[in-house]
């Protein structure tokens, strides 16, 4: 077994209305600063052992099916990073 | 006949909806510590409103995953009766028990006011003491309650036919305008596709006695003990 670090990103899919990042849009505006975009993400980094990095990939999928993301409105990146 | 109101950690309105079970509506009606799972027979589950678990990772996530819900899947597979209210509709939502999910309101504030929702079906155990386009006034009280449908096409017509509620307008119009939340299509009470689950965002315990100023919600438990009644 190997300690792995996993970074999981979860974004909203597009065309999701994302409210909290169009009133951030908005602040930033106001300060001086106009956008084209911006999009918030949720960021995971879990460390755990597997035995391969193959398998901490899977694992993580894992986890983002059954509780990080909800798959109607979440889509998910996963990086092995050490 | 039994019901019973699940308690989570977090859960605020579970003593609220015991009361109106017991004292308004005549049902004997147990507390269970989702710790205790539900230990004897029920003819009806209750999940109330609250805030389980902080609304920690997104509203219902945690609470949906808890062991006492496997017990409530159990229920539901059989002839029993499941209902969601606020956050018990967050946690169906998240348990894959109903369509789709509630999520942050398109006005990301938490909104506490009546609102005027539209009977779409009065042929559900939970309906039946209403007419299809009744309009009923009860209040809602969330932040995350914006409903979203699932995105695949095989399920658009389960969707449409699992429709409870609306948001409606006093006259029982579905407008933008009297959608406070920003649902898909206005939608606040989605059924399984049995027809024995109900998620819904507004809460029927808090306009369920006329010195609260409506009682169009105490229909829907009724509704409930009606059904219970005709199938034992």
């Amino acid at each position: 077994m190997t300690e792995f670090l996993v970074r999981i990103t979860i974004t909203l899919k597009d065309g999701v209305l994302d409210p909290e990042a169009s009133l951030i849009r908005r602040a930033l505006e106001n300060l001086g600063f106009p956008t084209y975009d911006l999009k918030t993400s949720r960021q995971f980094l879990v460390r755990f052992d597997a035995r391969s990095e193959d398998e901490a990939r899977k694992r993580a999928k894992a986890m983002c099916e059954r509780l990080l993301a909800n798959p109607v409105i979440h889509r998910y990146e996963i990086e092995v990073m050490e | 006949m039994r019901f019973a109101v699940v308690q989570f950690g977090g859960s605020n309105c579970d003593r609220d909806v015991a009361y109106i079970l017991n004292e308004v509506c005549g049902i004997d009606t147990d507390l269970v510590w989702y710790k205790e799972g539900l230990s004897r027979a029920y003819d009806a589950v209750v999940l109330p409103g609250g805030f389980s678990y902080g609304d920690y990772l997104r509203a219902g996530a945690i609470a949906a995953r808890t062991r006492v819900m496997d017990d409530v899947r159990r229920l539901a597979r059989g002839s029993g009766l499941v209902l969601g209210i606020c956050n018990g509709a967050q946690i169906l939502a998240e348990s894959g028990l109903v369509p789709g999910v509630f999520t942050v309101n398109a006005y990301p504030k938490f909104i506490c006011r009546p609102a005027y929702l539209r009977v779409e079906r009065s042929d559900t155990p939970f309906t039946m003491l209403y007419a299809t386009g009744d309009v009923i006034r009860i209040p809602i009280a969330h932040r995350e309650g914006r409903y979203i449908p699932p995105a695949s096409g095989s399920n658009r017509r389960l969707v449409t036919e699992s429709i409870a509620f609306r948001f409606c307008d006093a006259h029982g119009n579905v407008t933008p305008e009297s959608n406070p939340n920003g649902s898909h299509e206005n939608i606040t009470g989605v059924l399984s596709a049995a027809g024995n689950v109900l998620a819904m965002m507004p809460h029927p315990e808090r306009a369920s006695e006329d010195i609260l100023g409506s009682c169009d919600g105490r229909q829907i438990f009724l509704s409930m003990a009606r059904y219970i009644e005709g199938n034992s």
